[in-house]
């Protein structure tokens, strides 16, 4: 079972129940669950709104689009049903913290969905859930039914006139399901694959209704908004930036974990600080700080603050605040090897650049790092990636090549290595048979 | 729908028909259908197949079509405990490699391979969502977190017990 760590400098805006036995409805209620819905019903869909915008909430995702704008481009008059997509097919590497929020307070996804339905007029919400998480599916699965014997689903929930139902759903294995569009398709019963925008999900989305995509996290910090206050919430995070994030700290850490910590913070403080150092007194070489797409930082580069904007200042990008550590012992073309392993695996192969460029870019990594490199792959790799940039249907291929970039760019000293030392020269003995990379 | 003849126990069957009235279109079954089958039946057969498909009404090839783009959908059974074996960047760097090699070792099969008694399968997988508890298996539905290859012996030890002293036994993802 994961663990729960915790650290004086966190904020617990959205984890304050974690630990406490919240997946049970009562005690859910009992730390002051189903408030904010209440409040959100009595004051109506334009005020939900309006506070969304001014809690300064973007999405957890990945992408940072503000969740209150989002939720506003939802058509008033339709035609056709609306609904709520929550995202849980959590699959970025590095990133585990929606793992806990189902684990842990099931019911605040559930408070969420029912308030961002409320917002934008929908009467139906779904619950996407990784097939890998099934365990979790289960506990999601006994918070609706749950929620649904006590009068906070389905008809005239809590005696308010306003009806909602939510309905759990799982994947089967699938990273490009994450997106916004091909998760629309997963859940209707189709292969994940992107569709083409516009029209975006907020017009026609799922059963060609307009539909609010939105990432668990994001989601789940919906209560704790309307608990605190917009502007309280606000006020947690850096400029632009609104609240607290599920940072989950990972690799070689002294105490890797999911911690909440303010938007803003200091990358260095929480990777020396708030997750213990590097581990076993080695010294730090790299961090991946946003999950498996972001491009990489170098050791001296991780004084920044760690917020969507302050991380596009420094070349990278937030992502999903999965923050992966690296020691002195990796080998950085190891390393872009399995990152790259993983996207040719999972590219949907729909559009060329993403299906090819993956495919190319493994080969050729899987025969550099082996020892069979020639000096030109080193700028073939950049040039593949960098071709690959911008020219899919979907983000899976821009994940693919902006971390293939800044591995070279940043660690070509290593690439080089591979030139001079065959095979790897950071080789780990005995390993290496069986990766399959 | 109510199918009449049915190659699912009746609670299955039963859990089915309420889910394809559970959404708007019926084809939005399909995915969690198929999983659910899998996991009471072993894979996806062919029979599976063809009543799932009569289910959502949509043709075998449709169905076909999709249980190809999702990785935990398999059309061959695996062993009793599918050993899944995450070697993702954070499982990477505290030990999943290692691991996964122990386990091949220790199993005496490799990727995707299932040992001659059928008890235990082995999965080299992507990402399973415990970045921060790693390194990381999954033996069909059941998490095991910041794992050495000795915790793992003794992992692998209690699910051969379990295979020997009933036979039948599942592990909590099965059947449900």
């Amino acid at each position: 079972m994961p663990e729960l760590v915790s650290h004086p400098d966190e904020v617990k805006v959205i984890s304050y129940r974690f630990g406490q036995g919240a997946a049970n409805l009562d005690k859910y209620v009992e730390l002051g669950g189903y408030e904010s819905l209440k409040k959100c019903i009595a004051q109506g869909p334009e005020w939900v709104i309006n506070e969304m915008k001014a809690s300064g909430l973007r999405g957890r995702g990945g992408a940072g689009f503000p969740t209150g704008l989002k939720w506003s481009f939802v058509p008033k008059q339709s035609d056709r049903a609306k609904y709520v997509l929550v995202n849980g097919d959590e699959s970025e590497p590095g990133t585990c913290k929606d793992h806990l929020i189902f684990l842990h307070d099931p019911h605040a996804i559930i408070e969420g969905t029912i308030i961002a339905g409320l917002a934008i007029g929908a009467k139906t919400g779904f619950i996407y859930l990784r097939g890998e998480y099934r365990y979790l599916l289960q506990i999601m699965e006994k918070a609706i039914a749950d929620a649904y014997a006590q009068g906070y689903l389905g008809k005239n929930i809590m005696g308010t006139g306003f009806d909602f139902d939510v309905i759990s759903h799982t994947g089967a294995g699938a990273y490009e399901v994450g997106e916004e569009s091909a998760l629309m398709e997963s859940l209707e019963g189709k292969r994940g694959i992107p569709r083409i925008k516009p029209p975006f999900p907020a017009v026609v989305g799922i059963y060609g209704g307009p539909t609010v995509i939105n990432n668990a996290e994001t989601i789940a910090a919906v209560p704790s908004i309307f608990r605190i206050g917009a502007a309280e919430y606000a006020k947690l995070g850096s400029e632009r930036n609104g609240g607290t994030r599920l940072f989950g700290i990972s690799g070689h850490v002294e105490r890797p974990g999911v911690y909440e910590l303010p938007m803003g913070y200091n990358l260095k403080k929480m990777i020396y600080e708030v997750a213990g150092g590097i581990k076993d007194g080695k010294k730090l070489k790299a961090v991946v700080p946003g999950g498996s797409s972001t491009p990489v930082l170098k050791a001296d580069e991780i004084d920044v603050g760690m917020d969507f904007d302050q991380m596009g200042k420094a070349g990278t990008m937030l992502g999903s605040a999965g923050v992966v550590v690296l020691d002195e012992s990796v080998c950085m073309v190891e390393f872009a090897l399995r990152t790259i392993k993983f996207y040719q695996h999972e590219s949907c192969g729909w559009c060329i650049p993403c299906r090819e460029g993956t495919d190319w870019l493994k080969k050729t990594l899987t025969r550099f790092h082996a020892g069979g490199g020639v000096a030109k792959d080193i700028d073939n790799i950049k040039y593949l990636a960098e071709n690959m940039l911008g020219r899919t249907f979907c983000p899976l291929g821009d994940a693919a090549a902006m971390p293939t970039i800044a591995f070279v760019k940043k660690f070509r000293e290593e690439f080089e290595d591979h030139l001079n030392g065959k095979p790897c020269p950071y080789a780990k003995a005995g390993v290496g048979e069986l990766v399959g990379v | 729908m109510s199918t009449t003849i049915t190659i699912f126990s009746p609670e299955l069957a039963a859990r089915f028909d309420k889910l394809v009235t559970a959404y708007p279109v019926r084809r939005s079954a399909l995915v969690p259908m198929l999983l659910y089958a899998q996991d009471e039946v072993g894979c996806l057969s062919d029979a599976v197949i063809e009543e799932i498909a009569e289910r959502v009404q949509l043709s075998p090839l449709e169905v076909r079509n999709v249980i190809s783009y999702y990785s935990l959908l398999h059309l061959k059974p695996h062993g009793k405990f599918h050993v899944q074996v995450c070697t993702n960047i954070s499982c990477m760097l505290r030990g999943g490699n290692e691991l996964l090699a122990h386990c091949s070792q220790r199993l005496g099969i490799g990727h995707k391979e299932t040992t001659p008694d059928g008890v235990f399968s082995l999965e080299e997988v992507e990402c399973i969502g415990a970045c921060c508890w790693a390194p990381a298996v999954q033996v069909n539905y059941d998490f095991h977190d910041n794992l050495t290859p000795e915790a793992m012996d003794k992992i692998l030890d209690e699910y051969r017990a379990k295979a020997q002293s009933a036979p039948k036994a599942d592990s909590n993802g099965k059947g449900v």
